[in-house]
């Protein structure tokens, strides 16, 4: 007897974090986080212990996504992040617009309009402008990511014109080594991957409201500069951390097999 | 002159493929046929089939070559140069090294730079290709293929005659009308073969030295394809054009098919770019032909392009395309720049997606090519 499926699980594999949503009846009834560390294989399998301990894993179609979506030996189906992004973004803004995803190890632009992604523009091999640029300079700063979102409220923003994250890293040192105040660098290091992103944005047009995803949805600072840069406010959701695994959910249940 | 005959002296130490390619080239040679070797599809090929001589193409499509020819080129500079430059350079690739004369047109900055040094190591006869596809451009090209059958002429100690040209015309006529009788099979839905297999068949043609027989082969492998394709699921189709394809860029070609969607078409120069339109056989001055025949080949290096609007005007009708990839070489500036061109023409006016790529001879972005291979197929 095959037992009906009726939890729907989103699963996204970031390159830092890994995140969860479960639905049930296009309600969302869990959701968690994890560090993807440097195992997938072995979050996606914590992942589906988790699952099985909250009873969701005997009766729940799965669909994967993110970087490390293959990892996720147990899902139904695969979708890119891209697209799950733009579905879990629709959901939760409810109306066409252009989503920026500032993610771990890329950002990207995504153009959605009825729930379907119409087009969209990934940075390249580059951490310039994505979280881990933030995250190399948080811990060059002897902070959190939060504690660096803190400071940068704080802070009057120091110039860093590096393109490339190592480069900039350097800059960041040499600001240290001249004594400037930490806050001043924080500000300066959002300032920067704002601007970098803003520029991508632009570069590819943006059509539409403008909605932020992904882990920098949790600087308001952050929010606020870009929205400066790009002249348009710049919507968030409480939930946007979650768009690409809720998009998968979403796609998870479109499937119903 | 002297045709080379004798192998490099590196060539024991290549594995078997790559010393039967040597061999394969050096058994034309001891036919005293002659060989030349080109890097962009505006030479006309019809005066060497007129002098009875065979022609290579030398742009190169591997990796492997790069840091060899990195010490005399810069990093930034497009994969295709420095690699073509490095076979050259190494004497790994048995078409260059078998080339009694190279010639290179003046398209895009770096390879018309990358020749001056290519001639320290090699015979190299430089055309200079007009900027723009205009009567001024036709009427210069002209006095450049006279210049280049002289040459030849010279070089190799043979007369071409206007009668050897036409012979010439015919047989490339006949076998550009066989190459787009192939991969018009394409035109159907679903596609009876797969694109890796369309462009992989393309690219040999261009190293089958008896042209005569290529419509006959063609034609028996359309007649084959006809009755051995099997019937399979539809497909999202997918056009490429852009930047040349073939060797390492099949890891697009291999992204897209792994991922659900048909390469049904190609207006790259190793595609349609340089086969669709034929010599006109009515025009009585044979130069002025060819002129017109080439200068329309619709390469970024021509400004305005409008020639590459119009074949993918038509193409993305005929192969019923539903989206569009533009394969792009890191630092090719012309196409980079034409890219915007594109896009606003396949979204605004096909109404059709439009993805740009850009990517190497290596293969370190393959996740990453996959990924967003995967979300544009995923959005058709």
């Amino acid at each position: 007897m095959v037992s009906e499926k009726k939890y729907y699980v989103g699963i996204d594999i970031g390159s830092t974090a890994s995140k969860t949503v479960v639905l049930e009846e296009s309600k969302v009834v869990d959701h968690f986080v994890l560090p993807t560390g440097w195992n997938g294989r072995e979050t996606a399998q914590c992942i589906h212990q988790k699952l099985e301990e909250d009873g969701y894993a005997a009766a729940m179609c799965c669909v994967a996504t993110g970087y490390g979506r293959v990892c996720v030996d147990y899902a139904d189906k695969i979708i890119t992040e891209i697209t799950c992004h733009g579905k879990g973004g629709w959901a939760l803004f409810e109306k066409d617009a252009t989503i920026i995803d500032v993610g771990g190890q890329d950002t990207k632009i995504i153009k959605v309009a009825q729930g379907q992604v119409i087009d969209f523009l990934m940075n390249d091999k580059c951490a310039a402008g994505t979280g881990k640029f933030i995250e190399v300079m948080a811990n060059r700063l002897g902070v959190s990511l939060e504690g660096l979102y803190q400071l940068a409220e704080n802070g009057e923003p120091l110039s860093i014109s590096a393109m490339c994250t190592v480069f900039a890293e350097s800059e960041v040192i040499s600001h240290i080594g001249m004594g400037e105040r930490r806050e001043d660098i924080a500000a300066g290091v959002v300032h920067s991957v704002a601007s970098r992103v803003s520029s991508l944005a632009s570069r590819f047009g943006i059509s539409g409201e403008l909605a932020l995803t992904g882990g920098l949805c949790d600087s308001p600072y952050f929010i606020r500069v870009l929205s400066e840069r790009l002249e348009q406010p710049v919507q968030t959701h409480p939930f946007a951390r979650y768009a690409g695994a809720l998009g998968a959910a979403l796609a998870a249940e479109g499937r119903r097999t | 002159m002297e045709l080379r005959k004798e192998l490099p002296e590196i060539f024991e130490d290549f594995a078997e493929g790559r010393r039967n390619a040597f061999l394969n080239v050096k058994k034309i040679k001891d036919q005293d046929k002659p060989v030349i070797g080109i890097f962009c599809t505006y030479f006309p090929q019809e005066l060497a089939v007129a002098m009875g001589a065979a022609v290579v193409s030398l742009c190169a499509t591997s990796d492997e070559t790069i840091p060899a020819a990195e010490a005399d080129l810069p990093k930034n500079l497009c994969p295709l140069i420095k690699s073509s430059y490095g076979f050259g350079k190494t004497d790994k690739c048995p078409f260059f090294f078998f080339s009694d004369l190279v010639v290179g047109e003046t398209t895009c900055d770096g390879k018309k730079k990358m020749y001056e040094y290519m001639a320290d190591f090699k015979p190299v006869h430089i055309m200079e290709l007009p900027n723009c596809p205009t009567e001024m451009g036709v009427e210069m090209y002209r006095k450049e293929i006279i210049r280049m059958k002289e040459k030849l002429e010279e070089v190799f100690g043979v007369t071409i005659t206007e009668d050897d040209i036409r012979r010439g015309i015919q047989v490339k006529n006949a076998e550009r009308a066989a190459l787009k009788r192939l991969y018009s099979v394409m035109k159907a839905d679903p596609a009876p073969i797969t694109g890796t297999d369309l462009m992989n068949t393309l690219v040999a043609t261009t190293f089958n030295f008896e042209r005569e027989k290529i419509p006959a082969q063609m034609d028996a492998l359309v007649e084959k394809i006809k009755k051995e394709s099997k019937a399979t699921e539809k497909r999202p189709r997918i056009l490429i054009t852009g930047c040349p394809m073939g060797g390492a860029t099949m890891k697009v070609v291999e992204a897209v098919e792994e991922n659900g969607a048909a390469v049904v078409a190609f207006e790259n120069c190793s595609g349609a770019k340089s086969v669709e339109e034929n010599v006109d056989e009515s025009i009585s001055d044979v130069y002025e032909a060819l002129a017109r025949k080439y200068i329309n080949i619709g390469c970024s290096c021509m400004t305005p392009n409008d020639n590459r609007i119009k074949l993918l005007n038509s193409m993305i009708d005929e192969y019923n395309v539903d989206g569009v990839i533009d394969m792009e070489l890191q630092a090719c500036h012309t196409y980079a720049v034409e890219a915007l061109r594109i896009k606003r023409f396949v979204n605004d006016e096909k109404k059709i997606p439009y993805m740009n790529l850009e990517t190497d001879y290596s293969q370190s972005d393959v996740g990453q090519l996959k990924t967003r291979i995967a979300a544009f197929i995923e959005m058709l």
